[in-house]
């Protein structure tokens, strides 16, 4: 349990679709995490994509904008601010709320399409990244405070992503292009963050630029993947699904299309952190069970990282 | 002399006016061509895309060429451009109303014609479409479905009503149409070499499936 009283401890947990569909591990160790720093995140009832900003956006905002905003009403009923696992996620929910709170044209025209489906959007609640929760509410101070395993040893290689930080204007860590709050997460676990060229660069899997021009977008991957071998990481840590899979599968498709190998165990912040705390590695989806179907992520072993962890490298 | 006359007449309603018409996008015509977005832009670094020539095309609307080429779909919406303008013009919000006219003149990917397609269908983007993914739920302890709209029919309706209110099915059948369209204009133009095409694709394909 953290020290401060004051902060919200509920919160509804908005999924996605990546992270519960693809890699339900984020999903998983996520509410662990949290459970043991005392925040409850509860269902989100309902919720679709939210919808992404690459494809949806792009073709229509208008209707990017009403099913974004019937995703935050299921929140405004539950009387609870909103958690988000996912960077584009985040960055539409984010976008929207501010939106539909700052602009009242807009705020009537989506909720004209809204009222269709017995819902209006009233402004009541807020939209949160989880590193904005780990970092400004909890603390990396209480964080460390419940490491039981330090990670000690481990060096890794930080991915911010991009719609975490930017558009900065909206974001709550204002305009700063050398950020180092997600840093201080992963370093309070007692792993190492080691500095990498182009650290805050794009993954290359956003802008819908994955699905319709995929060697470009392996290209990104790839120049991030080499920049950190140089740097001579152990690990990648992001905070972001659709990241998480750029990076995971992403290491498969780089080899089959540049014929470059790489082999980074890829950790979501809350399999990182759980790990510290002392949860399970096979409950944080970082060691396979028996039951884990073929074909399924993750793509690059996670285990010789735990492995690494548990003989204290 | 008549035809660049003809040309400038249409400029006057061209791109311009379309992205103005959004009172975010209204510092668009202030832009002074540095090349600053150009500069930091990742997707530049290795594809066609040039920012500034984006911007630059848009306002004195060159449309066609602009909207039906593929560089609009070559940002990965990063932002760097838009934090570092400094005319603080917002550059990806634009690039992204852009995207929104050559998508309501059904000039889409087809790819993402096939993730909307998802989306109407399920109100997932990406859904669990395989028993696989829900199996992988269960070997974390979590329930086979996750509680979206997976677990909720009515709320699959509820996205339905909304996408059928603003027309994005119409919107996805019509750029389905174009594509169709397009293929086959291209397919007339040069029939033996897109068979061609087809083959070394197929090849590559089966290569990179190994």
């Amino acid at each position: 349990m953290t020290e401060s009283s004051d902060i919200t401890r509920d919160y509804d947990l908005y999924l996605g679709c990546v992270a519960p569909n693809r890699y339900p591990m984020i999903e998983a160790s996520t509410v662990q995490v949290f459970k043991k720093l005392g925040i409850n995140l509860h269902d989100m009832k309902g919720a679709s994509c939210c919808p992404a900003p690459g494809v949806f956006r792009s073709f229509d905002i208008p209707t990017w904008r009403a099913i974004a905003s019937r995703n935050i009403t299921i929140a405004e009923q539950d009387r609870r601010d909103i958690a988000v696992m996912c960077n584009g996620c985040f960055g539409t929910l984010l976008e929207a709320n501010h939106l539909m709170n700052s602009h009242p044209d807009q705020r009537t025209e989506t909720n004209a399409i809204l009222e269709k489906v017995g819902r209006q959007f009233e402004g009541t609640v807020k939209v949160r990244h989880i590193i904005d929760i780990l970092y400004n509410d909890v603390g990396p101070k209480a964080i460390s405070d419940m490491v039981i395993q330090p990670l000690r040893g481990v060096k890794a290689a930080v991915h911010y992503g991009c719609h975490l930080l930017k558009p900065s204007e909206t974001r709550p860590w204002g305009k700063d292009e050398n950020p180092t709050f997600f840093d201080d997460i992963v370093e309070a676990s007692g792993a190492e963050s080691i500095d990498y060229k182009d650290k805050f660069m794009c993954c290359g899997a956003g802008g819908g630029v994955r699905a319709a021009i995929k060697d470009v977008s392996m290209d990104f991957t790839r120049e991030k993947l080499s920049n950190m071998k140089d740097a001579g990481v152990d690990i990648i840590v992001d905070c972001c699904p659709f990241c998480h899979l750029q990076f995971d599968l992403g290491q498969v498709e780089v080899k089959a299309m540049f014929g470059e190998e790489y082999r980074f165990p890829v950790i979501y912040i809350s399999q990182l952190l759980g790990l510290a705390m002392g949860i399970s590695p096979y409950d944080l989806g970082l060691i396979a069970t028996k039951d884990k179907p073929p074909g399924t992520p993750p793509f690059i072993p996670t285990e010789p990282f735990v492995k690494k962890v548990v003989e204290g490298m | 002399m008549v035809l660049i006359k003809e040309q400038i007449k249409k400029i006057d309603k061209s791109i311009v006016e379309e992205v103005v018409e959004d009172e975010l996008l209204e510092r668009f015509k202030s832009c002074y061509q540095c090349g600053t977005c150009t500069g930091g832009c990742p997707s530049g670094r290795r594809a066609a895309i040039r920012t500034r020539d984006v911007i630059r095309q848009a306002l004195v609307g060159l449309d066609d060429d602009l909207l039906s080429s593929d560089l609009l779909w070559l940002c990965s919406t990063c932002y760097t451009c838009y934090e570092r303008c400094p005319r603080d013009v917002p550059t990806t919000d634009i690039i992204i109303k852009l995207r929104n006219i050559a998508s309501h003149r059904g000039l889409m990917k087809g790819p993402h014609l096939a993730v909307s397609k998802m989306l109407i269908e399920t109100g997932h983007g990406v859904p669990i479409n395989d028993e696989k993914w829900s199996n992988l739920r269960k070997s974390l302890k979590l329930t086979p479905l996750p509680p979206t709209v997976h677990s909720f029919p009515e709320a699959v309706k509820e996205v339905q009503t909304i996408i059928k209110e603003l027309k994005f099915d119409e919107l996805i059948a019509y750029g389905e149409e174009v594509k169709k369209k397009l293929a086959e204009e291209e397919k007339k133009r040069a029939p033996e070499r897109i068979e061609e095409l087809e083959a070394e694709l197929k090849q590559l394909k089966e290569e990179a499936g190994k």
